[in-house]
């Protein structure tokens, strides 16, 4: 970059692609920096799940308003991000489930969220192959499925098209007021954006940022097996408490009729491994519910590392350490979905705009309110 | 069909040493291994022992090369476990779980020792056409024959590298194909230079011999490739280069390949050091994993009889501390010796780079194009931007191609190591399921 | 054991009934029949076996209902229904 560039975004994950591609557009000059390539991180792991999630007011007003973002946006992207606007079903084990399944619908239409129950029978219709004997679903027919790494390729495109740099293959060593510094260079700019995912810590000390394992599964192409992503209600618990280990039953439809099975969290460091009962784990879990997955063909497993915080929700605001630093990481288990409401919100407070939703709930200060207190 | 009963248990087999593969090496290494009363289970996911080259169909007899060592497995108190791949491999604290799927259910192998005989396959280089049914490889046309098929009236071309190409020109001449043409791209004087370096070992110019007298009415050149292959829904004709003219031939067939890589997936699971693309063994053919032992092609192309010689050293060594003998040693090496010359005359030459044009399809499975890859800074970047190399068979015919075209590194290996169903990967007690079958008839098909 | 020792067994290929001598591989059976096209590949072009040892996965056709089944690794069984790409 000839000129001294406004921000610099550092990782272009699907996060830091998306604020990239929303200070572009608002006229920034973007250098974008990642150590490997476009979408190379966590966001080549992730399920690509773009899902309405509720496990605080915070989450569902950031999700909802994500979802709304990749709805307009999903038309002016290339094919290969595969959008499938198939839905979510959250499926209800027992009586006990399907009572929460009601508050989780009241509680999405009080967002302006669409929802509706399905009965067991209408379960059954409209998945042959979950198990008999379930008590009936969520059906959240906006939630739909892209393929992340493309699409976080698909965003660093954007905004080079409105002026950005990308620097792929680029480490950034560390970070300073107003600059950055990427072995013996040192770029100076008006504002910095830590956007490094999982690694966000290794750069800001004092991020309460910690990698959360997870494990997919990915079968060969059996089109029309499931028509919806299937997700057991009891996914939410086991995403919300930070166990040592837990799996849920996850099952998508690929826009190719293959299947990806998830999902698995740990807390293990950084080993990225394949953890053989892990998998096993989370493939009886799938069993149990979609008994006919025993016979279709796995093809590859993959593991890839949350970014996740201590209050599940992400870090994105100013960090009052650095003179000019900005934080947008922490995105744990959702950060495919939240990217767009993410990056716009970044755009949205260095540019003095107002933001479309609050974003106090994601303020980074709120780590050095709670510091003194855990 | 509807309510396939299937039951998930898994079989669990106990074993001192488990060989993977059995082709002459891992067949050798189990005879050896079971002669010294070892218990041996030997795995393949051919349908009879006898791996690539002593291939026969099934209830038929073997060659009198393979015969007596297939006499001998049975006799030798192996366990022999055919149609099962091997898809996870652990250690534990006794030794390894092998988990493979047979007959489509789990089967589980402890064994204390491995010895891997996982062999070699075909390195294609992509060209136009190269998709076409009708092109298939020259290993694989000799599988073919072996497995029944018959290629009688059938106008056959060869065209590739290596010593392969006359034992399977001379298949497919006595099962009455009409072989047009027998092409080696390697340059005459390379190859020539190999034949006078048969002199060294006279039994393989013997069978040189025998092998061109089979197809004596075909005619044989080198310096000579396909760059192209034509037809509508399959094989019509192909397009032959020397270099300086190129002409056309009317085929039904054509059998391509450029020589043999070796399988190290398995190896590389487990942690095996890989030298030059080949499983790296010491003079006890042990790899730098304890209790791993690797025999045959997957330790460099060297050919049957020199995988027959590992394998006896791999089995009458496995587990003991003794060593094996002078004799077998001395063998071994001076085989190595002819082999290492082999590889060096049929190196695929330069030109063969430039045969895959931009929309040339690299990617057989997700049927991704030569250009759609080329841009990439590694092969990990353009699996994920493409899905080259991300279909069923996990990247094993496109990944070498890309590695001859573009010199990346592989991926990283994970299991399964070939793909499995969910049911052999899922809980070692999941007991019985009784799925109603999931596929309805048009469910699958569209992509199959 | 009739006609020359060699047994024959019955299979049902693309709804047809046909005979093939026992011990073949599904690959070959359909070779000998003339069927080249096995599968379509995912952007819709005719493929057949290529390595017939298991590797290449181009031979896929549903086996009994299964799709993704390799011919090449399967021995043809009496009764055996499959069902290639192209029924045209
Ligand atoms: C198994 C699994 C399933 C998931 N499923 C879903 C889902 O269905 N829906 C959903 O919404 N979310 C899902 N997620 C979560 C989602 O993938 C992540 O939240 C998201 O990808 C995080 O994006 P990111 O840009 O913050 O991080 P990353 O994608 O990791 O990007 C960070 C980038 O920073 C770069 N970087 C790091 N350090 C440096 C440095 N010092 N200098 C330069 N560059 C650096 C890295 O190379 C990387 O490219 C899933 C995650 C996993 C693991
Ligand atoms: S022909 Fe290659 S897997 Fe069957």
């Amino acid at each position: 970059m000839s000129q001294r560039p406004d921000a610099v975004v550092i990782g272009a994950g699907i996060v830091g692609a998306s604020c990239a591609e929303a200070l572009a557009r608002a006229g920034r000059r973007v250098l974008i920096l990642d150590s490997s390539f476009a979408g190379g991180g966590t966001t080549a792991a992730g399920m690509g799940h773009l899902v309405a999630m509720d496990d605080s007011p915070a989450q569902l007003a950031l999700t909802a308003y994500s979802g709304k973002l990749w709805t307009e946006l999903v038309p002016d992207l290339p094919g290969n991000i595969e959008y499938e606007p198939c839905g979510t079903l959250w499926v209800a084990e027992d009586e006990e489930q399907l009572v929460a399944v009601r508050e989780k619908q009241r509680t999405y239409a009080e967002f302006g969220i669409e929802a509706e129950t399905l009965s067991p029978t209408q379960l059954a219709e409209a998945e042959p192959h979950l198990r008999p004997g379930l008590s009936g679903a969520l059906r959240v027919p906006g939630d739909g499925v892209i393929y992340p790494p493309n699409a976080a390729l698909a965003l660093v495109q954007r905004a080079i098209a409105n002026g950005a740099q990308l620097r792929e293959g680029t480490r950034v060593d560390a970070i300073g007021p107003r600059e950055v510094l990427v072995g013996r260079e040192r770029i100076s700019c008006d504002c910095v954006i830590n956007a490094c995912g999982a690694e966000a810590a290794q750069l800001t000390t004092g991020l309460p940022i910690v990698p959360r394992k997870g494990h997919l599964v990915i079968t060969d192409r059996y089109p029309g097996f499931c028509h919806h992503q299937l997700v057991e209600l009891g996914y939410l618990t086991s995403a919300h408490t930070m166990n040592a280990e837990s799996v849920a039953f996850n099952v998508q439809p690929r826009a190719t009729g293959q299947l990806l099975i998830g999902s698995s969290r740990e807390l293990v460091g950084w080993d990225g491994t394949v953890n053989r009962a892990i998998v096993r784990r989370m493939l009886d879990r799938a069993l149990d519910f979609m008994p006919g997955l025993a016979l279709t063909s796995a093809i590859r497993t993959w593991t890839g590392f949350r970014p996740a915080t201590p209050d599940k929700l992400p870090l994105i605001g100013a960090w009052e350490d650095t003179p000019g630093l900005w934080i947008a990481a922490g995105h744990e288990g959702l950060g495919i979905t939240t990217s767009l409401g993410t990056g716009q919100l970044i755009a949205d407070l260095i540019v003095g705009a107002t933001p479309a939703i609050d974003p106090a709930p994601f303020a980074p200060a709120r780590v050095h309110a709670t510091a003194g207190v855990s | 069909m509807t309510g396939l009963r299937v039951d998930f248990y898994p079989e669990i087999v106990a074993a001192d040493v488990a060989v993977i593969g059995a082709g002459p090496g891992g067949i050798a290494a189990a005879v050896s291994a079971a002669e010294r009363g070892l218990r041996v289970v030997v795995m393949d996911r051919g349908l009879e022992p006898g791996g690539q080259i002593w291939r026969h169909k099934a209830g038929a007899a073997a060659t009198p090369e393979a015969q007596p060592w297939i006499t001998r497995l049975a006799a030798s108190g192996a366990r022999t476990i055919n149609g099962t791949s091997v898809v996870d491999v652990r250690p534990d604290a006794d030794g390894f779980e092998i988990i493979a799927e047979s007959a489509s259910r789990p089967l589980h192998i402890w064994a204390a020792d491995i010895i891997l005989a996982t062999g070699a396959r075909e390195l294609f280089i992509p060209f136009d056409g190269w998709t076409l049914p009708g092109v298939m490889g020259i290993g694989g046309t000799q599988a073919l024959i072996k497995s029944g098929a018959s290629f009688a009236g059938k106008r056959v071309v060869i065209a590739g590298s290596g010593p392969l190409m006359l034992p399977v020109a001379a298949s497919l001449a006595d099962a009455g194909a009409n072989l047009l043409l027998v092409a080696e791209q390697a340059r005459r004087a390379a190859v020539a230079q190999f034949a006078t370096g048969l002199w060294r070992t006279p039994s393989l110019l013997l069978q040189a011999a025998k092998y061109r007298v089979r197809f004596l009415t075909s005619s044989y050149t080198t310096g000579t490739w396909v760059t192209a292959a034509h037809g509508v829904d399959r094989l019509e004709s192909i397009t032959l280069t020397d270099g300086r003219r190129t002409w056309r031939h009317d085929v039904d067939v054509l059998c391509t390949g450029y020589g043999l890589i070796p399988n190290v997936e398995i190896a590389r699971l487990i942690g095996c050091e890989i030298r030059e693309g080949a499983i790296a063994v010491d003079n006890r053919q042990r790899t730098n994993v304890d209790h791993v032992l690797a025999v045959g092609e997957a330790t460099g192309i060297g050919g049957a009889p020199l995988s027959l010689i590992e394998g006896a050293i791999a089995g009458s060594t496995v587990g003991s501390v003794e060593a094996p003998s002078g004799h077998l040693l001395r063998r071994r090496a001076a085989l190595v010796g002819a082999a290492g010359r082999m590889l060096d005359v049929f190196a695929p030459r330069e030109e063969l780079r430039s045969l895959p044009h931009a929309d040339t399809i690299v990617c057989r499975c997700e049927d991704v194009s030569f250009g759609a890859v080329q841009g990439a800074a590694c092969a990990r970047q353009a699996k994920l931007y493409t899905r080259v190399g991300m279909g069923p068979c996990q990247g094993r015919t496109c990944m070498p191609a890309l590695d001859f075209l573009l010199a990346w590194q592989a991926d990283s290996v994970r299991p399964p190591v070939e793909p499995a169903l969910v049911s052999v990967l899922s809980s070692e007690v999941a007991g019985e399921a009784t799925p109603s079958f999931p596929l309805t008839s048009s469910v699958g098909e569209a992509y199959q | 054991m009739p006609r020359g020792g060699q047994s024959r067994i019955s299979i049902v290929i693309n709804g047809d009934r046909v005979e093939v001598p026992a011990g073949i591989t599904v690959a070959a059976a359909l070779f000998n029949l003339g069927i080249t096209a096995l599968r379509m590949s995912v952007s819709g072009e005719p493929r057949g076996p290529v390595c017939a040892m298991g590797v290449c996965f181009e031979c896929r056709v549903t086996i009994d209902s299964r799709p993704h089944q390799r011919a090449c690794l399967t021995a043809a069984v009496d009764g055996m229904h499959i069902q290639t790409a192209s029924t045209s």
